[in-house]
């Protein structure tokens, strides 16, 4: 099923046109990195905030609060840009190892940031000057540091293709993890 | 090898250097040393907007510039230093296709004076305790912003050509 829609996708002429792009998919990319660096280099500051390494003079609300709308515009430049990339070759990415491990790694940063945001957060006035935070908050930061670290490593690692389903033999939990089909 | 110039001839030879070799040789060391860039460039990419950001009167205004530039000096100094030692193994392990890359020169030639700019004005006008938001921090902001991203972005492009 998935595998036919996004077969589908990626004949689409837009994704077509947009791989086959000479500078397009280029610029969508570079625009990637560099809203990434934008992204975690914040979401890293803060964070180094949170686990009470740096900054502690500086209060939480200045992170959560005054930064937000940057971190927010970069995160959704990321998001955005992300599609394109996807979008233009729905398939290759479905399939590669790296990609899956970085979907789950982003679902843990995620729900890091909704319990964060959730639980933590809603009682910042309470420890917004504390350095180091309380244990939870320091907790969400330490997760935070190394999903994205781990998220940041395998994205690169994506445009590598040593465990692709066309690549074979491969050991049996690479075939499974990446979701190849294997012709007998 | 004697109708080549003599600085083509020194990319040749920081190309056959040990650690251009083994970097080139192995399949995994190259990937994994480039994603160890990239967290560098997550770690200067922070340090420097805070600040920068500061400068131009956005972001965390409720604290001095000084005082954001203070906290933020060590790991802009970290994640440079990491990016060095990344970025040299890779630069030796394709030295050549570096020569005669655009993009590599385009990053090269602005990286020192984003360096001598961000280390040399905006480091040393955020070391005054009392300096506040003026169109001077706002240009130094901008100009820091500017250069660092040609060199992320000429950085990024090397890959392509």
């Amino acid at each position: 099923m998935i595998h036919r829609l996004l077969e589908w996708v990626g004949q689409t002429p837009l994704s077509v046109s947009l791989l086959e792009s000479l500078y397009v998919w280029s610029l969508v990319e570079t625009t990637h990195v560099l809203t990434l660096a934008m992204f975690v280099g914040a979401a890293v500051m803060m964070d180094l905030r949170l686990v009470g390494v740096s900054f502690g003079d500086v209060p939480v609300s200045e992170f959560t609060g005054r930064m937000l709308p940057w971190t927010r515009l970069a995160f959704g430049l990321m998001v955005v840009t992300g599609l394109l990339l996807f979008y233009s070759s729905p398939l290759r990415y479905y399939y590669n190892l790296f990609f899956r491990i970085k979907m789950l790694l982003l679902v843990i940063a995620g729900l890091n940031v909704f319990v964060f945001h959730t639980r933590i957060h809603r009682r910042l006035q309470e420890w917004d000057d504390d350095d180091p935070p309380p244990a939870a908050a320091r907790i969400a930061g330490f997760v935070s540091l190394g999903s994205w670290a781990l998220i940041v490593v395998a994205g690169r690692l994506v445009a590598y293709n040593w465990f692709d389903c066309g690549i074979q033999p491969q050991p049996g939990w690479v075939n499974w993890a990446a979701g190849c089909i294997l012709e007998p | 090898m004697d109708d080549i110039p003599w600085h083509e001839a020194l990319f040749d030879t920081f190309e056959a250097t040990a650690i251009g070799t083994v970097v080139r040789e192995s399949i995994w060391a190259f990937p994994i040393i480039e994603a160890a860039h990239l967290l560098g460039l997550c770690l200067m990419g922070g340090a420097l907007l805070i600040v920068d950001l500061r400068m131009i009167g956005i972001g965390m205004t409720g604290r001095r510039i000084h005082e954001l530039s203070r906290y933020a000096r060590p790991w802009l100094i970290a994640g440079f230093l990491l990016m060095v030692l990344t970025g040299v193994p890779m630069f030796l392990s394709e030295a050549i296709k570096a020569y005669f890359n655009r993009s590599f020169w385009v990053k090269m030639i602005t990286l020192p004076f984003a360096l001598l700019f961000t280390f040399g004005v905006r480091e040393r006008m955020a070391k005054n305790e009392e300096l506040q938001t003026s169109g001077r921090t706002r240009l130094v902001g901008a100009i820091s912003i500017a250069l660092w991203f040609v060199v992320a972005a000429a950085g990024r492009w090397i890959g392509y050509s």
